[in-house]
């Protein structure tokens, strides 16, 4: 017993002695061991490991968090200005296009869309721009490349892009923008927009085609894409370069500024084909190479990420020109100054919700990230006002930013189906109807804690073509009410469902209630209370909900082959244009049949008509005249049930600046500024270790266990 | 010994093989091959000539199990099962369906997952020792009865109530420990320290119920009335006799987790932000990630078959009369 | 089918029946073993320990609560013509009739437990003006003028529940007192006295304080429940003690069905490999190993696809989004009894191998006696103890298994009440701020209690049939 308390003890001493060691450097939570606290390093999160950091491949936002920051396409989304509006970025200027007729002669630029036989951008960028340090640019005093020609021994040993002893930078040229293009069409990349693209970009589809061929006849040879010629896309000199379009496509233009059409070294892929890099997973997917203000420093997705200033950057400034809220909040204090502010961005893998948002109030995370969900709790709603932080936060200098995403939910009816289908004026009615009963009001305010506007039609602030205020409200399901939109009344939608031959809930042919059926994928925490939600908008009017519950594919399958009846989906846009969201109701667009985005299978010829005027038109009068005509004939048919715009939605800390979210923009990070002095006052503050739970224990360890010791010891004595 | 482990080994052939068939069917009876393609291309704008791509590049373009159109030998090794299944024999995992490379990443991932896995299995029947001798010890007073009390109470707790309760006393409200993440190296120990003690704190209850029952077995037999009846102290007996001799089912019995030790925890990793094998198998089983999860369950297996040699190997070694043929 | 008089059509789910095929079972079992003297002995035993008597009551209470809420109907509509009558496509269950306001009082989100508030503020309307104010909940409360007047209303409403608990109780303790005193003859302080210092032969004190407790406790419960939410609400206003109380029948599913299907896998296979050995045993040692050695979230998981895809194939059989749910949990039990039936089965199988050799079963078997008859006679009723230790032991361990299932995702359905996706939600709830716990804390109150009693009672029947090895895990 004895000897048991001496190792207790001993042990208890070494963790009190360790913690000490820990304590006295640091705070004992802190989970950055080792980092420097006051160095000017931003701290964030992912929750999902990105897929693919190739500028080719990746797509999702949470890949783009990082591309965006690395590669530099063309043209960029001014940081403040709304609605958003492109700018330069490498280029000189943002390009305006020409367009010619079949014959190669050059129109004027009012011609009709139908004279024109190509759009043709050339784009001059600027001089002197150099890629990040990169061992893929290293030469040696002759000229020759380092690592071009390595053998699997030579790669051996490396696991890193850090274990190159030497690296190398290179001018960026035009021609590094047509490799890339040309990248596109690669068989083996499997670009996600290959498909939209090739039937816009003059050539593109031949060139998969033939690239396709070479690599069916030499599956194992690496595909040399200087090899192959592009026609829609020339280098005009070193620094300028054309891209030919098929006929008029205005909408391009914000395509330049993804990291779709940023460049591509052709090292770096000769670079990365040498034998055993993939099996590395040294790969262009996983170490990009670009000319951005920041470079991957480290890449170990299971844990962290990290950027690193790009010590070649070109340089860029503070943007001066905001308006008066931007200069109220601070927005432009650092306006003319050189970019970027961060030294260095940690992003930290983070899956579960509770230690996110912990380590958040605990002053390790910097913001919230845009759209977490875990977030919102912060946020107490009010029904009548905007959002607002609880008292806790502001008490701890936690800011609150709002904007509304470009993006929509909705509830799509399956224009297909025998109950809830077709254009005739019952069904119509019996969609304006469920429209007004799922009061999506109510859902934002308990779902969404107010992060929402209900939506009057598909195209959702921001955009041209959205009006505001009540001039702009859905009469089918709202109304104006004194200037305030308000929902219409039950009573109204109980009307409609009678007219469309549901009285009370009962087909009024067979007395049979109208049962419908919701498709979800929903599974997460919050997935009952959602669903439990919908049931209950259902019952107001009398009609029952069956929801049926299914995985990912299952539900992509239903889409496909047109099974579903309600589901619910959303759209982001790709690019801040109604066509971007009207594209999603075009009839050829249609999911089943034609495997468009047209989930809902909705094909209304009138809307059609529109919607191929308006897609090729300028933004002016007469294109806002052509889409109110689209809204009204989407609003009267239904074929969705407009949910909600969300509002995207971040917190920060006080020694935070320059946060303004950008829905377009995926290249923020560089005009973040942060207070590390600050961040290090608060952390040392909200961070101090509460002891005394650990001396209570080891208190009622004690009181429990001494009374037997003590019997023990008498009785020993006794026996003794 | 040597031909006893051998032949355990080719016995091992078969499980392996089995294994992997219903692996096998369990995930193609619910996903197509094209439907994989679509998990892992996205959701906008997915053309069928991507699909098609996708699939001949990870080499889900073959058939099934019985390839019809071949001739010989390759009706069945021109097949998607073949030809994904032989190489992990030679434990040639190749790419997941992400893209990366699993044996990289198994090699990276092993070091977390031990590094929790290790200390908690240690730690953990330190804990269980000490508590359920402690009960022992002190067996006819009230020790004993709440001791046994608080062993049921703790088992009746849901391990999730553990990690829950763990995340957000000690590391949200008293500041005591980081609440997630990982770090290698001596950095590492403030991560690997929540963890552990959840992990034992959860294992608690039953452990030392467990064990206790064993000691008190142990107790009763004529060797420890013979040694107190020789005058040896009751610290002394338990110690010397009832440790000792317990401690043999005690360790073989947990001998044959000991090679899973490697495959990590599922629950605890994800919660804790521990990047190891455990939460790459859950994230693998979620994205529907055939070529990992095939890869982890045939190593979980072989380790498994590996743990249960171990069993046999240790009992022979401990118990002379049991004898290995 | 319908039930004129009661407006309902009775809705038998997968799960429903085999439940109550398994009560039908179990009450022949006691039936059976009532008249066997040599199977009734360690029963006995059982009940003469206070604590496995304590456990096996509130045991009841669950049990109770589960198999009310097992008998589902679905509504008539209230307009339906007599002639074709049509019913609602909600499906409901005796236990929802029973506590009726329970279900339907719904607020508009979150509320503290016995609030009358909502847990946020909000704009209000009040006397012409908006304030940013906690608005009153439509039903919790609803009874009060002012806000002072909860405290009181609270205590008077637990002190009532307690004294009209108390006041059932000792009703009960004197119709028992009175039936003991005329069975056993005795005077009534005598046997009083018996009882006081526990010499009954029965756990009498503990069974009258537990039974005591228990009234308290619901009648306390009942009226507080009557006026306010007791575990408070969740997201959509939902009373978390009623979604509580109807998780628990997913629990008990779960631990008994599951049983279910590993008993006959367990059995057969287990004794035919020790029985039989030879090429019998190889091939049963290679099915078990092959199922040891996948993770069983794994098989979980795909097999929850499987049903998910078989549902998918034949929408028209599953018409309801309960019976969809049902089958999933159906299909929950299934995949884990067969990937849970090893233990057990090597376990049986190193019985029925040291019970072959015996002299008896050998001799039987010199005189030709079937294999069948050597089995259910001389090998089934010497196992039988491990079966029954291995299922009470077993039914806690389900229990805890479906939390961490439903939290990982591949649980029962996420429209389902069960404790898992309480826990499942409490994940963003332990997230906001002020801290939502109640959903957390009632999860955790009702699972904590109905696996402890669950391992109580296993004890106590450990004990009693297998006083030799005392532990077994």
């Amino acid at each position: 017993m004895v000897r048991i308390g001496a190792i207790l003890s001993k042990l208890g001493l070494l963790a009190i002695g360790l913690s000490l060691l820990a304590g006295c450097t640091d705070n004992w939570n802190n989970p950055y061991p080792g980092s420097d606290a006051r160095a000017n390093v931003l701290y964030s999160a992912f929750s999902e490991r990105p897929k693919h950091l190739d500028p080719a491949r990746s797509y999702s936002s949470n890949e783009v968090e990082f591309t965006g920051q690395i590669y530099e396409p063309p043209l960029q989304y001014h940081f403040l200005k709304r609605p958003y509006t492109l700018i330069p970025l490498t280029a000189e200027a943002v390009p305006r296009p020409w367009y010619v007729d079949a014959a190669g002669k050059t129109l004027a630029d009012d011609a009709p869309s139908s004279a024109i036989a190509e759009s043709v951008y050339e784009i001059r960028i600027h001089p002197g721009i150099r890629y990040q340090p990169h061992p893929a640019f290293a030469r040696d005093e002759a000229g020759r490349y380092f690592y071009h020609a390595m053998d699997a021994a030579a790669v051996g040993g490396k696991t890193r892009i850090s274990d190159f002893r030497h690296t190398g930078t290179r001018e960026l040229v035009a021609a590094d923008y047509v490799y890339q293009i040309k990248r596109l069409a690669n068989p083996r990349l499997s670009s996600p927009i290959f498909g939209l693209m090739s039937e816009h970009i003059v050539g593109l589809k031949a060139l998969g085609d033939a690239l396709e061929k070479a690599s069916r006849a030499h599956p194992d040879a690496e595909l040399n894409l200087n090899d192959f010629p592009l026609a829609g896309a020339e280098v005009v000199d070193r620094y300028t370069y054309r891209i030919h379009i098929k006929g008029k496509y205005p909408q391009f233009i914000y395509w330049l500024a993804m990291p779709f059409f940023a460049p591509v070294p052709w090292e770096a892929d000769v670079f990365y084909a040498q034998p055993g890099m993939a099996d590395r997973n040294l790969t262009l997917d996983w170490q990009p190479v670009g000319t951005g203000p920041y470079y991957l420093s480290e890449n170990d997705p299971n844990r962290r990420m990290v950027l690193k200033k790009n010590p070649y950057y070109h340089g860029e400034t503070y943007p001066v020109d905001g308006d008066a809220a931007d200069r109220q909040a601070g927005l432009l204090a650092d306006a003319g100054k050189p970019l970027p502010f961060v030294d260095e961005a940690v992003f930290s893998l983070e899956k579960e919700t509770i230690p996110y948002w912990s380590k958040f109030l605990q002053g390790y995370y910097d913001s919230s990230g845009i759209s977490s969900d875990s977030f919102d709790q912060a946020i107490q709603f009010s029904s009548g006002g905007a959002p607002q932080l609880t008292d806790s936060m502001r008490g701890k200098d936690i800011h609150l930013i709002t904007t509304v995403a470009a993006s929509i939910w909705y509830v799509g009816f399956n224009m297909l189906d025998p109950v809830v289908g077709g254009l005739g004026e019952d069904r119509r009615k019996l969609r304006q109807a469920i429209s007004i009963a799922f009061d999506y009001d109510e859902f934002i305010s308990i779902f969404l804690n107010g992060r929402g506007i209900p939506a009057q039609g598909p195209i959702p602030p921001g955009l041209f073509g959205y009006v505001d205020g009540v001039a702009g409200l859905n009469p089918y399901v709202y109304e104006n009410r004194g200037g305030r939109i308000v929902r219409r009344s039950i009573e109204v939608a109980k009307q409609l469902l009678a007219e469309a031959g549901y009285p009370n809930g009962r087909n009024a042919r067979t007395g049979a209630p109208l049962v419908l059926y919701f498709d979800t994928m929903a599974s997460g925490p919050d997935a009952k209370s959602r669903l439990d939600w919908m049931k209950k908008q259902l019952d107001k009017l009398n009609v029952q909900l069956v929801v049926r519950g299914t995985d990912y594919n299952r539900f992509q399958d239903k889409m496909r082959k047109g099974n579903a009846q309600l589901f619910e989906w959303g759209w982001n846009a790709d690019y801040p244009d109604p066509e971007n969201f009207f594209f999603l109701l075009y009839g050829p667009n249609r999911k089943v049949a034609s495997g468009g985005e047209n989930a809902a299978n909705y094909d209304n010829p009138e809307f059609n008509r529109l919607f191929e005027r308006m897609k090729d038109m300028d933004n002016g009068p007469e294109r806002q005249r052509v889409i109110d005509a689209m809204l009204d004939i989407v609003r009267r048919d239904a074929p969705w049930i407009f949910a909600y715009y969300p509002k995207s939605f971040g917190l920060t800390h006080g020694w935070v600046h320059n946060v303004k979210p950008n829905l377009m923009a995926n290249n923020t990070l560089k005009y973040r500024r942060i207070d590390p002095g600050l961040r290090a006052t608060r952390r040392k503050e909200w961070n101090r270790p509460v002891l005394w739970p650990i001396v209570l224990l080891f208190a009622v360890l004690a009181a429990a266990i001494a009374p037997a010791v003590i019997a023990w010891r008498r009785h020993e004595r006794k026996v003794a | 010994m040597l031909a006893y482990i051998l032949r355990r080994l080719l016995y091992a052939i078969p499980i392996l093989i089995g294994v992997n068939l219903l692996t096998f069917a369990l995930f193609f009876v619910v996903n197509t091959p094209d439907d994989m393609a679509r998990l892992q291309l996205g959701a906008k704008h997915v053309t069928p000539e991507a699909i098609a791509r996708w699939k001949v590049e990870h080499g889900y373009d073959k058939p099934l199990l019985l390839n019809a159109q071949a001739t010989g030998s390759a009706r069945f090794t021109d097949t998607i099962f073949f030809r994904h299944s032989a190489s992990m024999f030679a434990f040639k995992f190749g790419k997941g369906d992400d893209g990366r490379d699993i044996a990289n990443e198994i090699r990276t991932r092993m070091g977390p997952s031990l590094a929790i896995a290790l200390p908690v299995f240690v730690i953990g029947l330190m804990a269980n020792i000490t508590f359920a001798l402690l009960m022992v010890f002190f067996r006819s007073t009230y020790l004993d009865l709440w001791g046994v009390v608080l062993c049921v109470v703790l088992m009746s707790i849901s391990g999730l109530f553990y990690i829950i309760a763990g995340q957000y006393f000690i590391a949200k409200l008293w500041n005591l420990l980081p609440i997630s993440g990982y770090a290698g190296g001596i950095d590492g120990f403030k991560f690997i320290l929540l963890p552990v003690l959840v992990s034992v704190a959860a294992g608690l209850g039953s452990g030392a119920r467990w064990y206790r029952t064993i000691f008190l077995e142990e107790i009763g037999k004529d060797y420890v009335r013979t040694a107190r009846a020789k005058g040896l102290s009751e610290a002394r007996v338990l110690f010397r006799h009832v440790l000792k001799n317990g401690m043999i089912p005690i360790l073989t019995g947990a001998v044959v987790v000991l090679p899973l030790l490697f495959m990590g925890s599922l629950i605890t990793e994800s919660f804790f932000g521990i990047p190891g094998l455990g939460s790459y198998t859950i994230d693998a089983i979620q994205a529907q990630d055939f070529a990992v999860v095939r890869a982890m369950v045939f190593l979980g297996s072989f380790l498994y078959i590996a743990g249960l040699i171990l069993t046999d190997i240790s009992y022979s070694w401990v118990d002379p009369r049991v004898r290995l043929q | 089918m319908s039930l004129g008089a009661f407006k309902v059509l009775p809705v038998i789910l997968w799960t429903d029946a085999l439940i109550f095929a398994l009560l039908a079972a179990v009450l022949a079992l006691v039936w059976f073993i009532r008249r066997q003297p040599h199977l009734r002995a360690p029963w006995a035993a059982v009940a003469r320990r206070p604590m496995a008597m304590g456990a096996a009551l509130v045991l009841a209470v669950f049990v109770t609560i589960g198999l009310l809420d097992s008998l589902h109907y679905r509504e008539r509509l209230s307009d339906s013509p007599p002639d074709r009558p049509q019913y609602s496509v909600e499906v409901l269950s005796a236990f929802d009739a029973l506590v009726g306001k329970l279900r339907t009082q719904q607020e508009k989100t979150y509320s503290a437990p016995l609030a009358m508030q909502l847990y946020a503020k909000e704009f209000i309307e009040r006397g012409g003006a908006t304030v940013r104010a906690y608005p009153r909940l439509k039903y919790g409360g609803a009874q009060l003028k002012q806000a002072d007047a909860r405290v009181p209303d609270l205590v008077r409403r637990v002190i009532l529940g307690l004294a009209q608990g108390l006041a059932a109780s000792l009703l009960l303790f004197g119709l028992l007192a009175a039936w003991q005193t005329r069975h056993r003859g005795m005077a009534f302080g005598e046997w009083l006295s018996v009882w006081g210092t526990g010499r009954l032969g029965w756990p009498g004190r503990t069974v009258v304080l537990t039974l005591a407790l228990m009234l308290m406790l619901g009648t306390a419960t009942f009226h507080l429940a009557a006026a306010y939410h007791v575990f408070g609400t969740d997201k959509v206003g939902q009373d978390v003690l009623y979604i509580a109380l109807k998780s628990i029948r997913t629990g008990l599913v779960i631990g008994t069905l599951t049983t279910l299907v590993t008993l006959p896998l367990a059995i057969v296979l287990g004794i035919a490999a020790g029985y039989f050995r030879g090429w019998v045993d190889d091939v049963i040692q290679y099915a078990y190993t092959v199922l040891n050695s996948i993770p069983g979230v794994l098989l979980i998981a795909a097999s929850v696809l499987i049903v998910q895809v078989a549902i998918e194939a034949h929408p028209e059989l599953f018409d309801t989004a309960a019976a969809r749910a049902d089958i999933r949990l159906l299909a929950l039990c299934l995949i884990m009894g067969v990937t849970s039936w090893t233990g057990l089965a090597r376990l049986l199988r190193g019985e029925s191998l040291k019970l072959r050799t015996l002299d008896y079963v050998e001799a039987a078997r010199a005189f030709g006696v079937s294999h069948a008859r050597i089995i259910s006679r001389h090998i089934f009723p010497n196992v039988f103890h491990l079966v029954l230790i291995s299922i009470v032991l077993d039914f806690s361990g389900l229990v805890l298994a479906e939390a961490v299932l439903s939290y990982v995702g591949v649980g029962v359905d996420p429209s389902m009440y069960s404790w898992g996706n309480m826990i499942n939600g409490a994940r963003l709830e332990l997230a906001r701020e002020p801290v939502v716990w109640w959903q957390l804390g009632a999860a955790f109150a009702f699972m904590f209690t109905l696996v402890l009693a669950a391992n109580l009672f296993a004890d106590g029947v450990r004990d009693a049939f297998d006083p030799r090895t005392g532990g077994r895990r």
